[in-house]
Parts: structure tokens; C-alpha cells; sequence
């Protein structure tokens, strides 16, 4: 089982680092440009095939305007190495974002010494020895104000640490031996005490070495719908690459048989010129998509990373987009994490605000969260002014003990008392009252809707009677039944996993909304849980912390470690939650999402541009020899050399505009995939047909006082 | 009644037919895809071929089993052609020449009927009826069989098996195709086809003439040339002779045949998988760019938007006068959206619009109704490409009918639409750039160019039918749109096949409000675009230069 997040009463989460990060800011287009240029190598380049034709048709293309220069084939040439510059200038920034982060983490990584101890059994005996050399398996000793020297298990005390290096997160952690918060990380910083930490890490491959691999996107792999994605591009470079290359023997043709028309910079005798050629074939292939695949795959992990989520691999960033069921923890991630009073219930014959009064007083000297509750549920709901325990002169406080199993108070004759119904009804009765039935009636109704009663009793002049029940439940998080709703309506299937039993699971379930729910879990259900969700055919997604979590993690599709979890937890899950907030699953499954919703409706975008560039390119190439073809240049563009160039400008213009859009993801709102592919296919399927006939126009309009535009 | 309204009336009467038959015989054909029980004949062929009916295959035996049985079948064909004289009914005909003999052996096997000879001056009626009918019959079966068995990919989990090839090729031609085209003979030789052994008969013509006219078993291979997407003709003038297509009737039933089975093949589709909505909407994209390309294609044609028919105002050149234009528009489009290629007009004196519409309807890729079989693969096909950019935009990995579109999925799609339009522009740019293929042109200018691009069209698509104009039983044609019909015909298959495989093994992904909806008019008019907008911009420079810039003023 997982245990509950420990968060101080009150506090508020950190806020994010980082909000959004979409905005882009034109100076680190300027400060990507050298690593864009660096780029331009081939062997980088290969990674790409459909920006590698791109490279190759400027390449070209140059050797052709040295050759036979003019100003149309030079402009054509800039362009043409501005569309391969461009593309490079995007996947840079994407990656350049990571480095800043990176750049923090390595700073905390800087080489420590650590104290490494000769004798296990010994704690007071080491040697020094720089962090690098620690091996898996050794224990150091660190101290207060001292820098944890690598990733571990505390085996012997308890210690303050600061995590704020990785986390972001100033206020301090605890880590203690044993249980499910003993897992401390290299470079973070002990603030207090001595703990002795066994190393669990291979040298060079701690936590940071890995998170800062992340950031930068060092070593990523291509996830499979981006192989996919590649392999469909692939194949459309290759037709239209066909379909241009063809077309050269169907022009020449086309031209001998027109022999009245002279020459153009487009078509000669010798069919369409090598440059027009090349800007046809750079317009019609996918660059746009091909142009932003690498930056938007870099991106997605950099708004995990935003969030202060690290995955361990781009392939566990798109299972969430796919995962159809969701597994939540209920204590902390559906509920607030302890009962609160939300009822009192009085008996007959009682007034409310007397059982409020009575509740109130039998609740002020108990410091539980219960106890606290029923104070602050007497002041929201009746209105009763807090005390302070030391305002009652004379009052005598009882402590709650596992005996009595009741709480309260004396003040002169007056005895209160609250707690378990069985407890107070017997000391009741044992104070001559009795209790009636429909006191009975009202525990019963409170246990079987899944809360918890506790009886308030008072004897007051010796007269003992039962004033009410209180009624305490789990309350649920604010805004989660919408959450869920929407989870569904994105067809994810919540299941909530609990160690309570089926009556009080079922009924904090209806009250969530989730879909499902798993109640007296053990470890060995939740993992048997997930098999059989998986046998279904559905990716599943979990989050957890304990030790005995770290199976069902890894069996997860997306496992979500918390950080304040054991390393066998981090180890076992595909990504780590560094703000250790279960609920952020749900943002890991819309990260997923809009990832490869950019890519589809980057893909439909740049496909459909091309429509234009045809209408702007074809006519351009052979109205000279067919005049009717003239019709087709609906966008009435100024000459063909401005056509050409005016389609080569906004091919490459459009990788600069939607860079942004590659880097912040496509706006994502969970809805059914129904809505969301009509919304897409509205914006970028018909917005793609249409933009490139305006931004052309625009651009040829304003290229058309250039020299040879005419 | 004008001639708009009855051409108006005509389509929507087919309209009316198959939307009648397609569900009756799409069930018929799902219970003899996926029935159990052998018929007594088909226990004694099983027996005498050596296959063990119940016997499953993975993928790869049975791509094997259809290139083996073609291979068997060309040569086999090739044979009969080279040894007519040799054997009997040859009616004095000599041996085909190799060249011919080769393309038409390849011609029948594929199921594109492409004839590089004229029926009745080439071919005995043993070799049209032992090979070139036999042919109709089983080549139009293996594409049923191909269809069938990545249908079975989608509806069967966690499995090698997609069938049995055998199996499913004697089912298709005994219990599917040889019933209909028995009937369709019988309906046929009612309406004034001919069917006999009659040695030709010798008359006078009116103006004093000799012409010898030759009968044969003309109906009996006129049902199954429609009925199996076939189009290869008894006379060279295939469709637009008497013998083959005497009058308005037969011109509506045969166009009826041409679209009966591959209207019919999504409904077979949805059963197979459970779910008769996603048939719906595959039958759904057929009709409508099917619907779009017989309006065009008679709005251009009816429109007569060329310098002579403006003259003599009706585009009837190469039209025959019993079926006016708006029903040889309509039997143009119907053949050339299924890779029939039967002709009831020439295609070649259409106005460059409506020449166009008939490229265009092959440039589709024949899925729109396409061929018997061939449509239907080739529209999950395109199907599979459309969900896979669709589905990422709803933010999942792809998935059609339950199984991921993933890298080997889209590889297997991608290679499947590559072929054809690397056959077709290849083809066409080799025959382009040198003059001596040029001189087989009858036409120059853009016209002429169109009649080549017509013939790799057709070939490469394995539709059959001839713009006309082009002389092309030459060896270089010969070869090279042979080569165009196998790979165009086989590399798909295998492609096919193999992603049929590939769906088979995965396990199914359970649908929820999160999976894109493949059944719904949203989907369906995305699969429409997606098809529309690949072949508009794999063509449109080869199109802008030939029936474009003819068409266009």
C-alpha cells in the first residue's frame, strides 16, 4: 500500500517552476542559431530524410545558381537553405530549453566527497573518498549541511534533507530509515541530523545523470508513433519525389511540341529547370511535419519535465496518451486524506446547536485531524465562536486511549464525551442513561453510508444521556467528479484503489465519480488488477511510492514514482513525480495526448498546403506552353518567378510560425475523440488548405518589386 | 424525356438495384467466407489439387498459395496461346506471337483484361473459353480470397491463421461467381447476346462487300468479364458490339454486374467483423466517389466541352448511338472505378475533361468500388492511412476495428500506395522520353501524352481498359505494361497480406469514448479527402500536362 503524501496542514503546493513555456522568445531563436548551423552536418541530417532532400535539393540548387546565376535562382537558393535552417532552428530551441535546467542540475552534481565507511557495524569509522568512486552496495555517513554524495536508502536515522536541487521545492523533506521514505538522492543536501545512507546507484548513473540526460534530449530514442509517423512521411518524400522527377520527360515533351515558345526561367528545351524543379519538390513534401517532428517530440518531454515530471523514456510519454485506465490512489490523490466531520446528527429530543456545543467542547483539547475538524465544522455550520482550550478555567481533559476509546471533557459537573458509538453508549448506560433505539438507527445509517459515527454523550447532575452522532467522512477533493467526468468523456475507465472496505470504498467512490473501485487492496490485487486490465487489451496507469508498489509499477504502462517514495519505487516506474502529487497522473495522460495530437495535426496541416502550392507552382511552370493553364492560378500571382518564389518563401516561413505551436502543443481539451478530431480537422485540415493561399498571395504581392519578378 | 433525365434515371435506377442486393448478397458471401462445411464437388477438388481444406494458414502460405497458383495460371496461359493451332477450336487461328501471348497471359491473371490482340482475329474459342474465361473466373476469385483474408486479419486476436487460400479461391468461384454469371448468361442471351460455336458467318454488306461475322460463346464470357471486374472483351470492340452489348437493357445490366459484387464486398467486410456500421461506412466512401466521378464524368461528357461536339452539339464521336452519351459516361465511369476496362465507347475521343475522369477514377487507386476483392483491400488500405493520421489527432496511437496502426502497419500501407503511382509516372516518363515509343502516339500534343498515361493508368491498376489510339502490341509495351500489371497486381497483394498477418497477432484494444469513431459521416468524409487529395497531388503535374492543358482554355 501506498502511504499518504505528508504535507503540512495548510500549506499549498509549490507553485510550478515554470508556467505554460509556450511563449518563445525571439532571443533564443538568435542564441539556437549557431547549434542550428551545426546541424546542417549530413550525418545529422540523415536522422531526418525528409529535411536530408531538402539539404540535398539546396545543395543542388546552388551549384546550379553558381553555374547559371540570376537573381530569381539565388533568392530560391537562400530560401531553399533557410527552409533546412529553419527546421534545424526548431529542434535547437526545443533542445535548448532543456539546457538551461540541466545546466541547475549539474551544478548540484558537482564532485563531493563522501565519507564512506570502512565497517558497516561501525558508524564512526571512514575514509574519505570522492562520490564518483562510491560504489553499489557502500555506506557513507552524512551530516548535517552536508551534500548527500549519491542515490540511496537511509539504513540508520532520520534527517531533514534538501531536495530543492532537483525538486524545485524549498521546503525541507523528511528521510528516515525503513518504510517508504528512505529513499534520499545525490547532490540533494541534509539539513539536520546524521543519517547513514547505503548507495544504491551504478557509478555515473545516478538520478541527476539520468535527468539531466532527459532534459537534454541526449540519447532519444524515437518513440513508436514518431517511427510511424517517419515511415508515412518517408513514403509521401518518395511520390512526390517520383512525381517530380517524371514529370521531366512528359515537359520537355510538352515543350518540343510547342515549338513557337521561347524559353522561361521555368521551362526549356530541356524540360523544367533544375531550381524549379527542386523548389516544386521541397513544396510538396512533407517539410512542415518533417520540419517539427524531433522539436515537438522534445517539447513533450519538456512540459513532463515543466511539471516536474521526468519519464524515463519518450515511448512511456505516449503509452499515457493511450492509457485507457487510470488507477488512484483514494487517500491523497481522491480524498483530503483524513475523515472530517461534515454532520452532526442529533437525538431526539436534543436541540442541534446544544449537540453542536457539546461536540465542539468535547473536541477542543483534540489535536487529531478529526478533532479539529469537528471544531471547525461547529463554527462553519453553527456558527460557534472557536475556543482555545485554556479559556475554560476549570475544565478537565480526557485524553483519547486505545481502552476507553473516547475523548472529552469535565468542567465542574458537566462531563462530556465523544467517540467509538459502543464506547459512549456504554458509559452512558454505565451513568444511568439510556441510550434509545434511534441513536441505534443513526450510527447504522452513518456506518452503512460508508462514514464513520462518533457518539457524543454528557452527564450532566447526574443524569447521563446521549446527545447526537457526528458524522465524519472522507472528504473528496474539490473539482475531482469534474475530473473524472472528463476522464471519461476521453474514454479513461478511473479505477480507485483503497484499503478500506467495500462499504465505505463504494460509497467515497459514488461521491468521486470514479468508475470503479478496488477496496481492502493488497499489493498482490492491485498488481493482479492491472494484468487483468492489460489482458483486455488496455493500458493501464498508476502511481505509487512503497516498496511494495514497485511491482505493480512496473507492470504498469505508465508506472508514476513518487520522489518521497523508495528507490525500488523510482526504480521501478517509468517516470518519477518530483512534486510527489498522485493527482498529476491525469496531466501525464493529456501530456500524452497533446503530443501526438501536434504531430497528427502538423502532418494534416502540411499535407494540405500543399494543395496551394500546386495552384501557385503548375500554372507557373507550363502556362508559357499551355495558356489554359492559367486557370489555375486562381491567386492571380504576379509572374512565375514570383509564384515559385513566393511558394518557396511561405514553405519556409511556416516552419518559423509554427514553431511555438510545436513547442506549447496543440491546445488540448478533454472531450470525446469524436469532437476533438472534428475540431482538429476544422483548424488544421481545412485552416491548412486555406492559409497557404493567403500567405502566398501576401508574399507575392510583397516579393513582386524584387528585380526578374516580373 | 431529355437526355439528362434519362441518364439521371439510368444511374439512379443502379443505385436503387445495388442498394437492394448489396446486403442480401454481402450476408450470402459472409456465410460462404465463413462457413465450415465442404460441398461435395469442392471435397473432390480439394482432394485431386492435394490441399487439406481445413487446414489454416499463416500470412506467408498463403501469399504463396496466390502467387503459385498465378504463376501456374500465366503459364498455363501462355501455353494455350502459343499452342492454339496445335489444338482443337482454334477455328484456324495461328499461335499468338510471344510478346502478345505474354501480355495476355499476365492481362488475365491479374485481372486487368488489358487485350494487346483483338478477340476475334486472335484467340480460338478454346483459348477464350479454356484460358481467358477461366481466368475471369479465378483471377477475380483470388482477389475475393486476398480481400477475405485481411478482412479475417481485423476480425481475428492473438492468431497466425488468415484462412485457407484453396479454400477460399474454389468458394469464391464455385458457390459465388459461377451461380450469378450462370443467371447473368441466361439474362443476357434474353436481352440479344449471342452464344454458340458457330463458325462465322460470311455475308455481303450493302455496299458489296465481304465481312465475315463471327459468333462463339459471347454471353457466357460477357456475364463474367462485368461480373468479375474483368473487361476483357470477345471482340476487340468489347462492350460497344452488338454481340457483347446489344441494347440499352444489357447496357444496364451489365454495368449492374460490374458493380454487384464490389458494392456488395463491405457489408461481407462488416459481418466478418461484427460490425455491420463499419461497412456501412466503407461502402459509404465507395458510392460517394463513385457518385462524384459517373456525375463528372457525364457533366463533362453531357457538356461536350470540346471544339467538335460544340460543332455538331453532342460529344458522340466513339460513342454508340444506341447507348447516347450520358449512358456510355456512365459505363466509362463504372469501368474504369472497378479495373473493368470494359468499353462500351472509346475513351480516346471523349472531351479532355471526361478522358480525364476516366484516368482519374483509376488514379483512385480502383477502390471506389473498385476491383472484385481488389476494391475492398484497397480501401481498408487507405482506410488504415486515414485513421493513423486521424487517430493521432485525437491524441492515441492509431487504431481501426480495434488494432493499433503502428511502424510495421503503416510500412506495409505506405508500400501498398506506393506501387501504382511509381508504376503509372515511371512507366509513363520511360514511354515519354523516347521517340521511338512516342511514334506508337496517334495523336500529338497533349493528347498524346494522355493516351500513354492512360495505358500505365490502366495497366498499373489492373483495370484493362485502352484510351485506344495508342498501338500498343509492340514488344517494348508488350513488356513494359506486363511488368506494370504483375507488380501492380502481386507487390500489393503481398503487402496486403502480410498487414492482414500483422493485424491477425495483435491482441484487440477495447473501444471507448477515447478510440476515433470509424463508422460515422466525419470518418468517412475524411477517408474521401484523404483518397481525393493523395491522388490529386501524386498527378496533377502528369494530369496539368496532358488532358488538363487539352481541356482548359
Amino acid at each position: 500500500m501506498s502511504t499518504p503524501v505528508i504535507e503540512a496542514p495548510g500549506r499549498t503546493p509549490a507553485p510550478r517552476k515554470k508556467v505554460g513555456g509556450g511563449l518563445l522568445d525571439p532571443a533564443q531563436l538568435v542564441r539556437s542559431l549557431p547549434a542550428a548551423l551545426v546541424k546542417l552536418n549530413p550525418v545529422h541530417m540523415w536522422r531526418n530524410p525528409v529535411m536530408l532532400i531538402v539539404e540535398i535539393g539546396a545543395v543542388f540548387s546552388t551549384a546550379l545558381a553558381v553555374a547559371d546565376p540570376s537573381f530569381f535562382a539565388w533568392a530560391i537558393v537562400v530560401w531553399l537553405w533557410l527552409t533546412v535552417i529553419f527546421a534545424n532552428l526548431a529542434e535547437a530551441v526545443a533542445e535548448g530549453r532543456g539546457k538551461a535546467q540541466a545546466a541547475t542540475l549539474r551544478a548540484a552534481k558537482r564532485d563531493t566527497t563522501a565519507r564512506r565507511l570502512t565497517d558497516r557495524r561501525d558508524p564512526d569509522r571512514w575514509d574519505d573518498v570522492g562520490a564518483s568512486e562510491l560504489r553499489q552496495g557502500d555506506f557513507v555517513v552524512v551530516e548535517a549541511g552536508e551534500i548527500i554524495p549519491g542515490d540511496g536508502d537511509v539504513v540508520e536515522g532520520i534527517a531533514s534533507v534538501d531536495e530543492s536541487a532537483i525538486t524545485g521545492e524549498s521546503a525541507p523533506v523528511i528521510r528516515e530509515s525503513g518504510g517508504d521514505r528512505s529513499a534520499v538522492t545525490g547532490g540533494t543536501k541534509v539539513l539536520s541530523d546524521r543519517i547513514i545512507v547505503q548507495i544504491t546507484q551504478k557509478p555515473g548513473e545516478s538520478f541527476i545523470d539520468r535527468m539531466i540526460a532527459l532534459v537534454e534530449g541526449a540519447n532519444r530514442q524515437k518513440t513508436p508513433n514518431e517511427i510511424a509517423l517517419n515511415i508515412l512521411l518517408a513514403a509521401l518524400t518518395i511520390i512526390f519525389l517520383v512525381a517530380t522527377v517524371t514529370m521531366q520527360p512528359l515537359a520537355i515533351y510538352s515543350k518540343a511540341d510547342n515549338p513557337g515558345i521561347p524559353d522561361s526561367l521555368a521551362l526549356t528545351g530541356d524540360g523544367v529547370t533544375g531550381i524549379v524543379l527542386v523548389s516544386l519538390l521541397v513544396c510538396l513534401i512533407p517539410t512542415t511535419i518533417g520540419a517539427l517532428l524531433s522539436a515537438i517530440g522534445i517539447a513533450g518531454m519538456d512540459r513532463l519535465v515543466q511539471r516536474n515530471v521526468l519519464a524515463m523514456s519518450g515511448r512511456a510519454v505516449e503509452a499515457a496518451g493511450d492509457v485507457s485506465t487510470l488507477l488512484l490512489d483514494k487517500t491523497g490523490t481522491i480524498t483530503l486524506g483524513n475523515r472530517q466531520a461534515s454532520e452532526f446528527v442529533p437525538a431526539p429530543g436534543v436541540s442541534a446547536d446544544e449537540l453542536a456545543t457539546a461536540a465542539q467542547l468535547a473536541s477542543l483539547a483534540d489535536e487529531t485531524p478529526e478533532g479539529r475538524s469537528i471544531v471547525v465544522y461547529a463554527k462553519q455550520a453553527y456558527g460557534l465562536r472557536e475556543r482555545e482550550a485554556g479559556e475554560l478555567a476549570h475544565a478537565e481533559w480526557v485524553q483519547f486511549t486505545a481502552q476507553t476509546r473516547m475523548s472529552g471533557v469535565n468542567v465542574d459537573s458537566r462531563q462530556v464525551r465523544k467517540g467509538a458509538a459502543t464506547a459512549v453508549m456504554k458509559w452512558v448506560r454505565e451513568n444511568g442513561g439510556h441510550p434509545t433505539d434511534e441513536v441505534g438507527a443513526i450510527v447504522d445509517a452513518i456506518s452503512g453510508s460508508g462514514g464513520t459515527p462518533l457518539v457524543v454523550g454528557q452527564v450532566v447532575d447526574g443524569k447521563a444521556r446521549v446527545l447526537g452522532v457526528i458524522h465524519l467522512k472522507d472528504v473528496v477533493k474539490q473539482g475531482m467528479r469534474e475530473r473524472f467526468d472528463e476522464m471519461r468523456r476521453m474514454g479513461i475507465r478511473t479505477v480507485m484503489i483503497t484499503g478500506d472496505n467495500p462499504l465505505t470504498a463504494r460509497a467515497i467512490a459514488d461521491e468521486a465519480g470514479v468508475d470503479d473501485f478496488l477496496a481492502e487492496a493488497t499489493p498482490e490485487d492491485k498488481l493482479a488488477l492491472i494484468k487483468r486490465e492489460q489482458e483486455g487489451g488496455r493500458l493501464v496507469a498508476m502511481t505509487g511510492d512503497g516498496t511494495n508498489d514497485a511491482p505493480a509499477l512496473a507492470q504498469a504502462d505508465v508506472g508514476v514514482a513518487m520522489n518521497t517514495g523508495t528507490s525500488a519505487a523510482k526504480e521501478a516506474g517509468n517516470m518519477v513525480d518530483l512534486d510527489s502529487n498522485p493527482t498529476k497522473l491525469i496531466e501525464i495522460v493529456e501530456i500524452g495526448k497533446q503530443l501526438l495530437i501536434t504531430r497528427g495535426a502538423l502532418t494534416t496541416f502540411s499535407i494540405a498546403n500543399d494543395i496551394a502550392k500546386y495552384f501557385a507552382i503548375i500554372p507557373a511552370m507550363f502556362a508559357a506552353v499551355y495558356p489554359g493553364l492559367d486557370a489555375l492560378n486562381i491567386m492571380r500571382l504576379t509572374s512565375p518567378q514570383s509564384a515559385i518564389l513566393a511558394a518557396v518563401i511561405f514553405n519556409a516561413i511556416v516552419i518559423v510560425a509554427l514553431i511555438p505551436l510545436a513547442l506549447r502543443g496543440v491546445r488540448y481539451r478533454p472531450s470525446s475523440a469524436s469532437k476533438l478530431l472534428s475540431r482538429n480537422l476544422y483548424l488544421y485540415g481545412l485552416g491548412g488548405i486555406v492559409v497557404p493561399f493567403v500567405g502566398i498571395k501576401i508574399i507575392d504581392l510583397l516579393i513582386q518589386f524584387l528585380p526578374g519578378m516580373s | 424525356m431529355s437526355p439528362t433525365l434519362a441518364g439521371i434515371l439510368f444511374i439512379g435506377s443502379l443505385v436503387l438495384a445495388l442498394a437492394l442486393t448489396h446486403r442480401p448478397l454481402g450476408d450470402y458471401m459472409y456465410r460462404v467466407y465463413t462457413g465450415t462445411k465442404h460441398n461435395a464437388v469442392e471435397r473432390v477438388i480439394y482432394r485431386a489439387i492435394g490441399v487439406r481444406p481445413d487446414a489454416e494458414q499463416k500470412w506467408s502460405v498463403y501469399a504463396r498459395g496466390v502467387l503459385a497458383f498465378s504463376l501456374v495460371s500465366v503459364l498455363f496461359l501462355y501455353g494455350l496461346q502459343r499452342l492454339q493451332d496445335k489444338l482443337f477450336l482454334s477455328l484456324g487461328m495461328a499461335p499468338v506471337t510471344d510478346h502478345v501471348a505474354w501480355n495476355t497471359a499476365i492481362s488475365f491473371v491479374t485481372n486487368t483484361n488489358w487485350q494487346a490482340y483483338s478477340g476475334e482475329s486472335t484467340m480460338g474459342h478454346l483459348a477464350q473459353m479454356a484460358g481467358l474465361a477461366v481466368q475471369n473466373f479465378v483471377s477475380a476469385s483470388v482477389g475475393m480470397a486476398v480481400a477475405v483474408a485481411l478482412v479475417r486479419g481485423f476480425a481475428r486476436n492473438r492468431t497466425e491463421n488468415l484462412g485457407n487460400f484453396w479454400v477460399d479461391l474454389v468458394r469464391g468461384t464455385l458457390r459465388v461467381l459461377l451461380p450469378i454469371a450462370f443467371v447473368g448468361a441466361i439474362v443476357l442471351v434474353a436481352g440479344g447476346l449471342v452464344q454458340n460455336f458457330a463458325e462465322p458467318h460470311t455475308v455481303t454488306t450493302l455496299t458489296g462487300g465481304q465481312q465475315a461475322i463471327t459468333g462463339g460463346p459471347v454471353a457466357s464470357q460477357e456475364v463474367i468479364k462485368e461480373l468479375g471486374t474483368n473487361g476483357g472483351g470477345f471482340y476487340n470492340a468489347n462492350a460497344a458490339h452488338p454481340f457483347e452489348n446489344a441494347t440499352r437493357w444489357t447496357d444496364w445490366f451489365e454495368i449492374f454486374l460490374i458493380l454487384l459484387i464490389p458494392f456488395s464486398m463491405p457489408r461481407t467486410f462488416g459481418r466478418m467483423v461484427g460490425q455491420v456500421r463499419q461497412g456501412y461506412a466503407i461502402v459509404a466512401v465507395m458510392a460517394t466517389l463513385a457518385l462524384a466521378g459517373v456525375a463528372l464524368t457525364n457533366v463533362f461528357e453531357l457538356s461536350g466541352g470540346a471544339t467538335v461536339p460544340q460543332a455538331v452539339g453532342a460529344a458522340m464521336e466513339g460513342k454508340e448511338v444506341r447507348f447516347g452519351v450520358s449512358n456510355s459516361a456512365t459505363f466509362a465511369a463504372a469501368t474504369t472505378l472497378t479495373s473493368t476496362g470494359a468499353v462500351n465507347s472509346f475513351h480516346d475521343s471523349y472531351t479532355p475533361l471526361g478522358g480525364m475522369m476516366t484516368m482519374f477514377n483509376m488514379m483512385l487507386g480502383e477502390v471506389a468500388p473498385g476491383g472484385v476483392g481488389a476494391g475492398l483491400y484497397g480501401m481498408l488500405v487507405l482506410a488504415v492511412i486515414t485513421v493513423f493520421v486521424a487517430g493521432l489527432m485525437v491524441g492515441r496511437t492509431p487504431e481501426y476495428l480495434g488494432k493499433k496502426i503502428g511502424a510495421r502497419e503503416i510500412k506495409l500501407a505506405s508500400m501498398y500506395f506506393l506501387v501504382t503511382p511509381v508504376l503509372v509516372l515511371i512507366g509513363t516518363a520511360l514511354a515519354m522520353g523516347s521517340a521511338e515509343q512516342r511514334a506508337s502516339m496517334l495523336n500529338g500534343g497533349p493528347h498524346g501524352l494522355s493516351e500513354v498515361l492512360y495505358a500505365f493508368t490502366s495497366a498499373s491498376n489492373n483495370n484493362g481498359s485502352a484510351f485506344g489510339g495508342l498501338t500498343v502490341n509492340t514488344p517494348w509495351y508488350d513488356t513494359a505494361l506486363g511488368l506494370c500489371m504483375a507488380s501492380g497486381r502481386f507487390l500489393p497483394i503481398i503487402f496486403v497480406l502480410a498487414l492482414a498477418g500483422s493485424l491477425a497477432r495483435q491482441a484487440p484494444v477495447p473501444e471507448s469514448a477515447g478510440t476515433l469513431p470509424t463508422h460515422r459521416p466525419q470518418f468517412v468524409g475524411m477517408v474521401v479527402g484523404v483518397t481525393i487529395v493523395l491522388v490529386a497531388l501524386t498527378f496533377l503535374p502528369a494530369l496539368a500536362l496532358g488532358p488538363l492543358a487539352e481541356g482548359i482554355h
